[in-house]
């Protein structure tokens, strides 16, 4: 018997059996789909991730408090970052182009009466070139407005879709935290949809942390090197800066310096992880899907306990009983397979269609998803498989 | 040379931790072209006989040569392939598969024999039992009487030397029966060996010889004298 002749004489069994067939199949069609929207969302968010932080500057180092254990035991001391650690790096760092201190805070942004709520973002001018923030309109505070703490704002595009319904309404009032502010301008869209710049109103400095946020640290110090090549140097001596500032000697630091490649290896591992965690789990739907399989190969090798006598009788080998019955699980694994596939990649579409998020289906998941549901059809027939091959022709022919 | 030498067969079972002792040594031979019944009452051993013979089974104890081929100590695997080549299997519920059309289930031995062109053979086989019409039918649309013709079919297809025929006529009425026992007088006229394992003394007054079996030993071994019975 040839292996196209088995494959024809599988399918006609599986087909006079339609409904139990399908069934069967459903556990490696979930299994499958399952897999592939899972690593579809997941390299998705990924590639949003990327292009985020790539629209940040490329000579971009980002300095942020880190907590340290105190010297003599586990007591947690957190980091601080303040104005004289911004002093210090303005005026000891060598190759930098811009410097913006930030503090950040959640906020309810007003317009008549319609309420957001969005973040806040307190900074200086440097901030248009650390970010690589473009304006739509109007124009970005000076740094005269904010040495006077002046209450004026500057819209990200989603918080100007939400609250101006899109219009560019420069010089209305809008009131933050209930503090009535002055709109001079509005950000072009940056895109990505997680955390970002869009949905963020800028202010300065001064005024965010008096009139909103009543803090006196900084969240943040966005460092700008004057070029690529320079990046590793300006961040040694931003360490070593700061650790002058901070009185840091023997111990842990109590701050991070992170470039954009580190955030874009951390980002992408970490996606990357979950990615891989989420589908483990999917894949091991697929192996129930296989023992569903297993099952009902036994249901069919009980009934078709005859027909094995009858095969045998005329000559069948155990072989060709076992190879029979491997083929119909596979065949039952790799047909879900491919329908798991096609669902798969439909829901991802339609996820990235609906819900606005990017998905992307990499081939290696339809490759991996597939062979795996192919794996689990032989894997688990093989069993069902055995013992129809090894049973007594007699026994067979005997049984009603 | 004898087709089928029987010496010294004994056949064992274990039934839980009863042994039951299905065959007591038994010795015969049948010659090319016989057509024979193997008659006995139940638990006689009769069919314990025919699956040693369709080499279903192996004996416990004794030798059974096959055409000169000493079956006793062969695997499944050659055991299937000589059931293949050598015995075609005629049984009481004809044993058809019911998916499968007449041109199908009397495909399956060659299937099984790892011939490509099938068709023609199992046609000509169809249209030797009367069936040619009825190719493309399955078991449950056809008689009786008809699915049993396609059973031989099946087991001439491979063209073997032996046909093993188990109670055929059991589930037919008398009419057609005898129209089955036609098809075997035909088969053996062309020289196919027949033997038929049956209750039905009928049937068994119209072989040449009839073994009776009794109690797992052979009992009795008759010669039917009639005219052109002897072998080609």
């Amino acid at each position: 018997m040839t292996l196209f002749e088995g494959v024809r004489s599988a399918l006609t069994s599986l087909l006079a059996n339609k409904l139990r067939s399908f069934l069967t199949m459903l556990g490696v069609i979930i299994g499958v789909a399952a897999v592939i929207v899972v690593v579809a969302i997941g390299e998705g968010l990924k590639a949003d991730v990327m292009q985020r932080i790539q629209g940040l500057g490329t000579n971009l180092l980002m300095i942020s408090p880190s907590s340290r254990s105190g010297r003599h035991g586990p007591v947690v001391r957190r980091g601080r970052l303040t104005d004289d650690d911004w002093e210090a790096i303005e005026s000891k760092v060598t190759n930098v182009s811009a410097i913006a201190p930030i503090v950040q805070g959640s906020v309810t942004v007003k317009y008549r009466n319609r309420t957001h709520a969005s973040r806040v973002l307190g900074s200086t001018p440097d901030i248009m070139t650390t970010q690589n923030l473009t304006l739509a309109a109007g124009r970005f505070f000076t740094t005269s407005e904010e040495r006077s703490r002046a209450r004026v704002v500057v819209l990200g595009s989603t918080v100007v879709e939400e609250i101006f319904y899109g219009r560019v309404l420069l010089e209305e009032t809008v009131r933050i935290k209930g503090v009535p502010f002055r709109v001079i301008g509005v950000f072009e869209e940056k895109g990505g949809s997680w955390g970002s710049p869009d949905d963020q109103v800028y202010v300065p400095l001064s005024t965010a942390r008096q009139r909103l946020l009543g803090r006196s640290t900084l969240s943040t110090i966005y460092v700008s090197a004057a070029s690529t090549k320079v990046v590793a140097e300006v961040e040694e001596s931003l360490t070593q800066v700061l650790r002058r500032q901070h009185r840091v000697r023997n111990e842990e630091d109590d701050f991070r310096i992170r470039s954009q490649e580190e955030i874009l290896t951390t980002m992408s591992e970490t996606s990357a992880m979950l990615t891989r965690f989420l589908a483990g789990i999917a894949l091991v739907s697929l192996l129930v899907g296989g023992v569903g399989i297993m099952n009902i190969m036994l249901v069919s090798v009980a009934e078709r306990t005859r027909e094995i006598g009858i095969r045998k009788a005329v000559g069948a080998r155990r072989r060709d009983i076992q190879t029979q019955f491997l083929i119909e699980s596979t065949a039952l694994s790799v047909i879900g397979g491919i329908i798991g596939g096609i669902i798969g990649i439909g829901i991802s579409k339609l996820v990235g269609s609906a819900l606005g998020w990017t998905t992307v289906v990499p081939l290696w998941a339809i490759l991996v998803a597939f062979l795996f549901a192919a794996a689990v059809g032989v894997f688990f027939g093989y069993y069902p498989s055995r013992k129809a091959a090894l049973l007594d022709p007699i026994e067979c022919l005997r049984y009603e | 040379m004898s087709l089928i030498e029987v010496r010294d067969v004994e056949k064992t079972y274990t039934m839980g931790s009863m042994a039951v002792h299905a065959l007591r040594g038994v010795s015969f031979t049948i010659a090319p072209g016989e057509y024979l019944a193997i008659m006995g009452p139940s638990g006689s051993g009769k069919s314990t006989l025919m699956n040693l013979l369709g080499c279903l089974d192996k004996p416990s104890a004794g030798t059974y040569l096959l055409d000169g081929e000493d079956v006793s100590q062969l695997s499944d695997d050659r055991l299937a392939a000589l059931r293949n080549r050598h015995i075609g299997f005629v049984f009481q519920q004809f044993n058809l598969l019911p998916r499968a059309n007449a041109l199908q289930n009397v495909e399956l031995p060659l299937q099984y024999a790892g011939i490509h062109d099938r068709r023609e053979k199992a046609v000509t086989a169809l249209a030797k039992v009367g069936l040619a019409d009825r190719a493309h039918h399955r078991p449950r649309e056809l008689s009786g009487g008809e699915q049993q013709r396609v059973a031989i079919a099946r087991a001439i297809v491979n063209e073997p030397a032996i046909i093993l025929a188990d109670e055929p006529t059991g589930n037919l009425d008398s009419r057609t029966g005898r129209d089955i026992l036609q098809v075997f007088d035909d088969l053996n006229q062309t020289g196919i060996t027949l033997i038929t394992v049956t209750h039905d003394p009928d049937i068994a007054a119209g072989c040449h010889r009839v073994l009776h079996m009794v109690d797992g030993k052979l009992a009795n071994d008759v010669n039917n004298k009639r005219p052109g019975g002897e072998a080609p």
